[in-house]
């Protein structure tokens, strides 16, 4: 019909893919999610020391629905938790998580009945990093790493079968409670 | 008419900071160190000859408050030496995913098998990738190591090697590992042993 027949195949969608995988990772609004100690290192990264204009983060969004990565800067305790969801679910799609700091990534030290246990029981995480708290320069480090990833989103039909594949795997996955043994 | 100076002279603040030197770190294309004694990933380290520091004592587990430490000692044999003395930590793993730098594993650690590096670059996509292994830990073979397991230098005991008499690896030792494994005959001695 068009061009796209003459061209190999898959040659236009995967340019495509490139060039809306890098506007997306150029542009990230984060959702201020700042639960805690890590809040004030978050804060820290939007100053001119670390500036994170650079990587065109600067807007940190107050509402949700303005926002595409929510980084949970803190310590997420069980009454949280819901309203943490509640936040994720009101971000439009394509969304990320960046679980900042050993409390979120998993609890950390606190260890015990009020603290969820990883933000990953709640939400789907796409990068942890560890650190308590992490310096401004891990996450920045974290970030870039997720840039990585979000250049690699595939789109269209690529993305609906990757997204169903990802739910297949999520709905048979054990629980994150029931994940024991990784520490011997 | 002093409203006016008084506005020009905040105007003045913003146009003089356009002459100062910028503060902006440009991280991923320049990194600044940190400071020496800054808390990042921790390394496991070797004595001079390349046995291994660690004696799986576990005192580094007990003092985490964050219980993010697992070590497994295990007894040296005779043909599979890892560490001067008795014992070695055979499995070695930090959970990164709930250390907090404190350093309280670094003050127990009896033999200064366990310090902290500068590193801290540590962000994965899964947690069980935040778990480090052993071999993720240990510290790199410098010039003069020889990878454990080998047996110790002839002539000296544990007591030794805590007092600094083993320089570097001696001639049977290389000779040791280089029986052993194909990678351990790119080791080579670059002089003679003191």
């Amino acid at each position: 019909m068009g061009i796209e027949e003459k061209l190999p195949s898959g040659v236009l969608l995967t340019s495509v893919e490139k060039l809306a995988g890098y506007m997306r990772k150029s542009s990230l609004w984060p959702a201020t999610f700042g639960l805690a100690c890590c809040a004030i290192e978050m804060m820290a990264v939007g100053t001119p020391r670390y500036d994170l204009a650079r990587f065109g983060m600067e807007v940190f969004r107050a509402s949700p629905r303005q926002a595409d990565l929510m980084i949970v800067a803190g310590r997420v305790s069980q009454k949280m938790a819901p309203v943490l969801r509640q936040i994720y679910d009101q971000m439009p799609n394509p969304k990320w998580v960046l679980s900042m700091g050993v409390c979120a990534s998993s609890g950390g030290m606190f260890n015990n009945y009020a603290i969820v246990q990883g933000v990953d029981h709640v939400v789907p995480v796409d990068i942890y990093l560890p650190g308590c708290p992490p310096r401004p320069e891990m996450l920045m480090d974290a970030i870039i790493k997720l840039h990585d990833q979000i250049s690699d989103t595939k789109l269209g039909a690529h993305r609906a079968k990757e997204v169903r594949e990802a739910e297949t795997l999520a709905l048979t996955a054990r629980p994150t409670a029931q994940m024991k043994g990784l520490l011997r | 008419m002093t409203d006016l100076l008084a506005q020009l002279r905040g105007f003045g603040v913003t146009f003089g900071t356009m002459f100062k030197k910028v503060v902006t770190e440009q991280y991923p294309e320049e990194k600044k160190p940190t400071e020496p004694r800054f808390h990042g990933r921790h390394v496991l380290n070797r004595h001079p000859d390349g046995l291994e520091k660690c004696i799986g004592c576990e005192l580094c587990a007990w003092a985490c408050p964050a219980d993010a430490i697992y070590v497994e000692g295990a007894d040296n044999a005779e043909g599979e030496r890892f560490s001067p003395g008795e014992r070695y930590g055979r499995v070695y793993q930090i959970n990164y995913a709930r250390c907090i730098f404190c350093g309280l594993c670094i003050e127990a650690c009896p033999t200064r098998a366990l310090t902290m590096s500068n590193e801290y670059e540590l962000a994965e996509s899964t947690r069980a990738e935040l778990i480090y292994e052993k071999q993720n830990l240990l510290a790199p073979l410098l010039p003069g190591m020889v990878p454990a397991p080998h047996p110790m230098v002839e002539g000296m005991d544990e007591q030794d090697y805590y007092r600094g008499r083993v320089t570097r690896a001696t001639r049977a030792q290389e000779a040791y590992a280089a029986e052993r494994g194909p990678d351990d005959a790119s080791v080579t001695r670059d002089e003679a042993p003191a």
